[in-house]
This record gives structure tokens, sequence and C-alpha cells, in this order.
């Protein structure tokens, strides 16, 4: 049986008030609301990148869980023209869009209309480390790790992507989240053979429990 | 100009400055507060919004916008402008 050639390295999932990576819980603010929770993890992540704040909830979102997979995976430092982002989710940039519209009624903010298209976030993920490889945003009713699975795993296997950023980020309202992975061709301890089989198990964790033994 | 600061502040979402961290003087782009042209146009509705100021001509912007301390100056002037042609 030959070697798995793509290796999930690190994931994040941020969901109930709660950042959890590699099965460890990183961050918890129970209460919060969406907004509060976002930046409560900035601060406490420590990150001098006063950008963030002006950001839409959705980029604020995915440039806190990539920030994780980038503490958390990464064997060795790849070219940007060799990271990939592969994001996808069900509301597209709708949180975005529905505070936009909002503001027409008076005058219309140009710094909400620049997050009115959901591909923004990797946009900001890009910016902040540089990253000028492949990326792709696809909106579908669910997440459907078969979809991007593939997708992340074509770009690893037949382009000149090395390492790729592959998840869903989703915000409506005061429902959000994220469920990212880093994909590497290289393993490293406790990393796992990438399949869709562990996207699926990775986004139906329940990691209510964590809590408890944090 | 503390108020107008704070205006700025909220109005850019700068979340972690405190008008006291704003010199008069400073540039408010690049160097200085690190605005950028997203920035310079949300600015733009803050005077429309706040003070009923259109802005004469986008080239204003550059002088305009230059500090607090010049803002704060072109606020004034059109107003003393209105308030004559009125």
């Amino acid at each position: 049986m030959s070697a798995p050639e793509i290796y999930i390295t690190a994931d994040c999932v941020v969901r109930d008030n709660k950042v959890i990576s590699n099965d460890s819980l990183l961050y918890a603010q129970e209460g919060a609301a969406v907004t509060e929770f976002l930046e409560g993890f900035y601060r406490h992540l420590a990150i001098d990148y006063p950008k963030f704040f002006k950001m839409d909830r959705l980029s604020k979102l995915g440039l806190l869980a990539a920030e994780v997979l980038t503490k958390n995976g990464r064997q060795r430092a790849y070219a940007p023209e060799n990271t990939g982002i592969v994001l996808t989710n069900a509301q597209a940039s709708l949180d975005a869009d529905i505070r936009y519209y909002a503001s027409v009624s008076n005058l219309p903010s140009p710094a909400l209309f620049v997050y009115t298209l959901p591909n923004i976030v990797i946009g900001e993920i890009s910016i902040r480390h540089g990253f000028k490889g492949e990326n792709a945003f696809f909106v579908s009713e669910q997440f459907d790790p078969a979809m991007l699975g593939f997708y992340a795993g074509e770009l690893l296997r037949n382009t000149s992507t090395q390492t790729c950023m592959a998840g869903w980020v989703d915000v409506i309202g005061e429902k959000y989240e994220a469920v990212m992975v880093l994909l590497e061709k290289e393993a490293a301890p406790g990393s796992k053979p990438f399949a869709t089989e562990q996207l699926t198990k990775l986004y139906a964790t329940d990691h209510g429990a964590i809590n408890a033994n944090a | 100009m503390q108020t107008l600061k704070e205006q700025i502040i909220r109005q850019l979402n700068l979340n972690d400055k405190k008008p006291e961290d704003i010199g008069n003087d400073d540039p408010l782009f690049v160097e200085g507060l690190g605005l950028d042209s997203i920035d310079a146009l949300e600015l733009i509705v803050l005077l429309q919004q706040e003070y009923k100021i259109k802005l004469a001509n986008a080239e204003e912007g550059q002088t305009v916008f230059r500090s607090i301390r010049t803002m704060a100056q072109y606020i004034t002037d059109r107003q003393a402008q209105d308030a004559a042609a009125n």
C-alpha cells in the first residue's frame, strides 16, 4: 500500500463560541455575540493587524481560522505562488450584503460594499500571509466534503500547489461556523491522511466535550 | 478636533485606536494612521453624513484629508461659507 500523498497537518473548527484546533480548545467566550467573540479571539491571538477591525464578519472568521492553521501546521516555508485556498459556504456574502443594503438608504458605505462578494475572505487571507497561489470559493447549500476534497486534492496533485487551506466558512446574523484544514504534501506529527471521510468526520465532530477537559 | 477623531474612529472601524492615539498633525494616510483608498471614500461619506459637506472635487481630498487639523479647518471654513451665504 503506497503512502498517502496529501496530509491534513492542522485543522480548525470555530463554532458555538469556541475555537478548536487539532482536538485542543484554543479559546472560548460563552455568551458573546459573533463580532464580540471574533474580536475577543483576535485579541487572544495577540495579532497586530489593525485592518482586521475593518473587515466584514466572514473575512474576520476566515482570517482567524487561517491564522490558527498557519501557527499549527505548515511544516516548512512555501513559495507564495504554491499556497492555495479553497473555501465554501452556504450564505455567500449575504451577511455583508444585508449590512450594505441597509446603508444604501442613507449613504452607501464603500467599506461595506467591498465585502459584498464571498471570495473577499480569500483575498484578505492572501493579503495577510502573502499567498499568491490557486484559489476558489464555492457556494453550496451545505458542507460538501466530497466536492471540497476533490477540488483541493486536484490542486495539490495536478498543479504547482504545495499546500492548501480548505474548508467551510459561513456567517449569517448570529450564526457562524468555520471548519478549515491545512493540507500539505509532507506528513507531520499528528497529521492525518487526507480523505473525504476525514473532512466529514471533522465537520460532524461534537466538540462540546472538549470544554470539560480543557 | 476631539469629536472629529471620535467620528473617524467610528466611521472607519478603527477599534484599536483611541482619539488620543491620533495626533492633530499626523498624516492620515500611509505612514501615519495607515488609512487606504476605501477609507478615503468613507471620509467623504463622513463629511456628508455628519457635516452635510460635499467635496467640490476629488483633488481637494489630498489637501483636506492630510491630517485631523486640515480636515477640521476645512469643515470650519465650509461651515463659515455656508453661514455667510445664508
